[in-house]
């Protein structure tokens, strides 16, 4: 056979190149010309998963663990992994029903048959020890470990605040938080979160195409390591703490107490209370609408956001304001005028020291009178706006009137209300008001409001005679140790010593003679310096008591404040501020009646509360 | 007699053996795991391929050692007991992959089909080389064709239509041997017409086909005569009944998959999970490792089990990942160089038999080539055949070093008369 065609040989080695140089071509437009493709490989073939540190643990003044961490363990499931597995088996070691396991398996599957999903939520490290050696023969499931806030003891849940997932808010503020990132929404794991939370590592990981995570991307060299949460170091004291939450059980009011020296939080109660546990974990959301529906408001800080009438213990302040003005002297005496304010029956105070001690209403009237009215204008009107401006820089000198820039969330605190010349201005008209137009003031009543954290401040700064340290509730956190400077400086209020020598003096006169109205803070042994007070509001009185001892070098200020109380400030808050007070500088108290007496009296009035007809009477 | 002289074509073998290591490089790699990464891991796809790697060598220093002529005497009894093994095939065949292609004997898996191209190649050199057959009578070509057909239909019957597809490929050895090459022309024309009815309105489709018939008698013809008229009118009536054949054929004769493969190649579907999946993913693969690529075992696409078939039909993935663009076009170019030099191999020979057998090696080399590495970026549909001498597979490397060896041992012969 003749070779005939031989020349056909070069149409099929063109036919042959052709295909040849089209692939080229085309591999050129594919890895050349087409930079999508790289980017696509990477979005899909690496995740960033993110390493969670370790939240800081809060630790109290004596160094005992109020907070700290513990692992729960979420079972994911891929549902396109399950191969093989034996269902019943399963059911039986997780603990749930088949018709359980094919809903949540359905959900899964709903979600995304190829990604993990959670199976189960939050399993206790007690369960997973359960199954957790049998993991292996379950395909497709895999467990990821997390961590929930553990409170050894149920105490100080307002000021400890709550750990939850960031909300849209969150995110918008700040990049650093993810969707499903925890974050702290109050007390201190909200104003200390940026300390507290640490700093998130960053794994690159490989992942295959069932997302199942392969190894680390190029040995893991754009890893970060997580950087551990700082330990907090508060000022609380949690034996006290726990002590005066006990005895603001079944009440409703609350506890600051301050070292006085150091602006120190010795315990901050907010009554009624609840169990910081309640908040954490598979309970969370469903305790968090109970909590939240309570009339009593246990979420709320009342030490911090609660505004009342100051009552009776204003007197203090009136005292020392109007003495270092010199508007009045130590021995100023003044008739008990019930025509003028009314008052209840007590011998005429000869004396400032007396008048704090009988707590008489007339007298401050007269006090507050000549603070106001000075008598440097003729027209009553503008020597009142003199009066109340001279006044007003006093009252927020010594803290009143401001938010106070303790170290908790500062917003939704209370700044209390000490008018100004503007306020009346508003109020009344321009010129249209002047002392017996806002005499309540002089006692407490009218248009002053404080919080009681500053009613706090003012026992330290009486117990200080003169200065006060803001207070706050950590003294140095993370591993160096930091501490906050605002914390160590001293707050002058610019007024003599010699004239809180005599408020102290009055204080200690309430608790101590006889004809004082606060005899039932007495504590044997001790010199309690305190003053009662009775803030007129909606709904019965609150039964307030501020409070310091011993007399000289004190090592405690407190407020108390009990709620719509049937009775006086020193009916119910001064013998609790008693308890406390010997709880913490004797360690023990010796009057276990009282004790008990006031651990389980219910004084205050029923929620909703009703309007009721005031008492003109005062203590 | 005198003494045979055997002259290896040892640059065919070295551009096997450079494909063949390649392609084992890129096996380890795209099945890597740092768990089992020794090279001799039996348990491993790699480790396997060192097997049929070892076979394959031994196979064909057998048939280097073998005389020449055994393998155009026995070319008729090696034809019939394949395809007596195919007919046994569609009744005991186990099912991998959704086709049912495979066989087992003695625990030993077995994919016939592989077997079948060379010995259709061996049959149709030997038919076409008698001296009694002319391409110019209707009968050879008839039994030509059946020779071809009667395999590939019992491969088709196996759901393996990609290695039934590259029975095509005979048309070049035929071509070559005379057959006429409209009959290749009419093929291109016939893919072209039914890629374009598939995408274009059909009436516009045959307007244009009209401009053109019109073009090519009233502009290109310079005398016209009724006979003329008349082709034109029939090739016209042809291409129009094709034409609208075609969706009948699209939708009726083509099984979904088929259907949805091409439609995502036309770019109709973008089912970038369901049936566009692979493709996409191997576009990713290729497409993300750039001019050099990402280097040796650090393919990050193919090696996620994101790409199917990574180490079988879609193993050219990994080349274009790790060696990139560099890498693809040094590849192609081995190919290119074998298939150019297969074909000025065949033409050298003395013998017909042995210039038939070599354009059939190259032939079917050359659509394997075509059909795998088209469909890996986009320009074919997704049909699975394996890359010759890369891909993992033992049925397949053994058998196309069956293939080529016979053609190399024929032609170290060459000037022997057979």
């Amino acid at each position: 056979m003749a070779n005939r065609h031989s020349d056909r040989a070069y149409v099929v080695r063109i036919i042959f190149l052709v295909v040849t140089v089209l692939f080229v071509g085309r591999l050129a437009v594919l890895q050349l010309f087409n930079p999508k493709y790289r980017d696509l490989a990477e979005m899909q073939s690496l995740r960033n998963v993110t390493q969670y540190p370790a939240r800081g643990f809060i630790y109290d003044r004596h160094g005992e663990l109020l907070v700290h961490n513990e692992a729960v363990y979420d079972l994911m499931v891929i549902p396109n992994m399950l191969k093989g597995l034996d269902t019943l088996y399963f059911c039986q070691t997780v603990g749930i029903s088949r018709d359980d396991f094919e809903e949540r398996i359905a959900k899964a599957r709903k979600y995304s048959p190829y990604t993990a999903s959670v199976f189960m939520k939050q399993i206790s490290k007690e369960e997973y020890a359960r199954f957790e050696n049998k993991m292996f023969k379950f395909k497709g499931f895999y467990i990821s470990q997390r961590t929930l806030r553990i409170y050894d003891r149920p105490i100080a849940a307002q000021v400890l605040g709550y750990v939850g997932e960031v909300d849209q808010a969150d995110l918008d503020r700040d990049p650093y938080y993810k969707r499903g990132d925890y974050i702290g929404k109050s007390g201190l794991e909200k104003s200390y979160e940026a300390v507290i939370r640490g700093v998130k590592g960053k794994k690159v990981m490989h992942v295959d195409a069932y997302s199942r995570e392969i190894g680390p991307y190029q040995g893991g060299i754009f890893d970060t390591l997580p950087i551990e949460g700082a330990n907090l170091y508060t000022t609380l004291d949690a034996d006290l703490q726990q002590y005066a939450e006990e005895l603001m059980a079944n009440k409703r009011g609350c506890v600051v107490a301050i070292e006085p020296s150091t602006g120190e939080v010795l315990a901050m109660v907010s009554a009624p209370t609840y169990d910081p546990n309640l908040l954490v974990g598979r309970i969370r959301g469903k305790n968090y609408t109970e909590l939240n529906k309570d009339l009593a408001k246990p979420m709320l800080n009342r030490a911090l956001m609660g505004q009342y009438p100051p009552g009776s213990i204003f007197k203090v302040a009136q005292s020392v304001v109007a003495l270092d003005l010199g508007v009045i002297s130590p021995g100023t005496g003044f008739a008990c005028d019930k025509s003028l304010v009314g008052c209840h029956g007590h011998p005429a105070a000869a004396s400032v020291r007396e008048a704090i001690k009988m707590s008489c209403n007339p007298y401050f009237y007269h006090v507050y009178r000549r603070v106001v009215q000075q008598g440097k204008y003729r027209s009553p009107q503008k020597d009142s706006q003199y009066g109340l401006t001279v006044w007003r820089e006093y009252m927020l000198r010594m803290g009143f009137g401001q938010k106070l820039p303790i170290d908790l969330p500062i917003a939704g605190m209370s700044k209390g209300n000490i008018p100004d010349t503007a306020f009346y201005n508003k109020w009344y008209g321009r010129e249209r008001w002047s002392f017996s137009t806002i005499y309540s003031n002089s006692i407490g009543q009218g248009e002053v409001t404080v919080v009681p954290i500053q009613m706090a401040n003012l026992a330290a700064t009486v117990a200080n005679r003169g200065y006060y340290i803001t207070p706050h509730m950590v003294r140095f956190y993370g591993p160096d140790s930091t501490r906050n400077e605002e914390y160590y400086t001293r707050h002058e209020t610019g007024i003599d010593r010699r004239y809180f020598d005599i408020a102290a003096d009055g204080m200690y006169d309430v608790v101590h003679v006889a004809g004082g109205t606060g005899r039932r803070a007495r504590v044997d042994g001790l010199d309690v310096c305190g003053k009662t007070g009775t803030a007129e509001n909606y709904g019965n009185d609150h039964s307030v008591f501020i409070a310091f001892a011993p007399k000289n070098n004190p090592k405690i200020a407190l407020a108390v404040y009990v709620e719509n109380a049937q009775g006086g400030g020193g009916t119910w808050a001064a013998p609790i501020a008693g308890l406390i007070i010997e709880k913490y500088i004797n360690g023990e108290v010796a009057r276990k009646d009282v004790e008990r007496q006031y651990r389980e009296c219910n004084p205050c009035q029923k929620l909703p509360l009703t309007r009721r007809v005031k008492k003109a009477k005062r203590r | 007699m005198y003494q045979e002289r055997i002259k290896i074509d040892w640059w065919t073998v070295a551009l096997y053996a450079a494909i063949m290591l390649f392609g084992w490089m890129n096996i380890y790699s795209a099945c890597y795991d740092e768990a089992h990464a020794a090279i001799f891991d039996f348990s491993r796809f790699h480790g396997k391929q060192l097997v049929w790697m070892g076979a394959s060598i031994l196979t064909a220093a057998f048939i280097l050692l073998t005389e020449p002529r055994v393998f155009s005497n026995t070319a008729y009894p090696i034809y019939g007991g394949v395809t007596v093994l195919l007919v046994l095939t569609l009744f005991l065949a186990i099912t991998v992959n959704g086709g049912n292609s495979w066989i087992e004997l003695g625990g030993f898996r077995l994919q016939p089909s592989e077997f079948a191209k060379f010995a259709t190649a061996l049959a149709v050199a030997k038919y076409l080389s008698a001296i009694d057959t002319d391409l110019k009578d209707l009968r050879t070509k008839v039994v030509a064709l059946a020779i071809i057909a009667v395999p590939a239909a019992l491969v088709f019957l196996q759901h393996d239509t990609g290695t039934a597809l590259v029975f095509l490929s005979f048309v070049f050895p035929l071509y070559r041997e005379g057959v006429s090459g409209v009959v290749m022309v009419i093929g291109a024309v016939a893919i072209a017409l039914f890629v374009l009815a598939l995408l274009v309105n059909k009436y516009i489709l045959l307007g244009a086909l009209l401009l053109l018939a019109l073009f090519y008698l009233f502009v290109w013809l310079n005398k016209r005569s009724s006979r003329d008229y008349w082709r034109a009118a029939g090739v016209l009536a042809v291409c129009a009944a094709f034409i609208f054949s075609v969706d009948f054929v699209f939708n009726h004769v083509l099984e979904s998959h088929q259907r949805e493969r091409i439609e995502v190649l036309l770019g109709q579907s973008d089912d970038l999970q369901g049936s566009g999946y692979n493709v996409h993913q191997s576009k990713i693969a290729i497409g993300s490792g750039g001019i050099i690529g990402k280097g040796f075992l650090r393919g990050t696409v193919t090696k996620a089990n994101f790409v199917p078939e990574k180490h079988t039909d879609f193993i050219f993935c990994t080349v274009g990942e790790e060696w990139g663009w560099v890498g693809c076009v040094v590849l192609l170019a081995l190919y290119t160089v074998l298939l150019q030099r297969l074909i000025v191999m065949a033409e050298r020979q003395r013998s017909p038999f042995s210039r038939i057998y070599g354009y059939c090696v190259a032939s079917i080399l050359f659509m394997h080539l075509f059909v795998n590495v088209g469909m890996v970026i986009g320009l074919v549909p997704v049909i699975g055949i394996p890359l010759p001498f890369f891909s993992y597979g033992g049925s397949s490397l053994v058998a196309f070093t069956i293939l080529l060896f016979i053609f190399i041992r024929q032609d170290a012969s060459k000037n022997q008369l057979l």
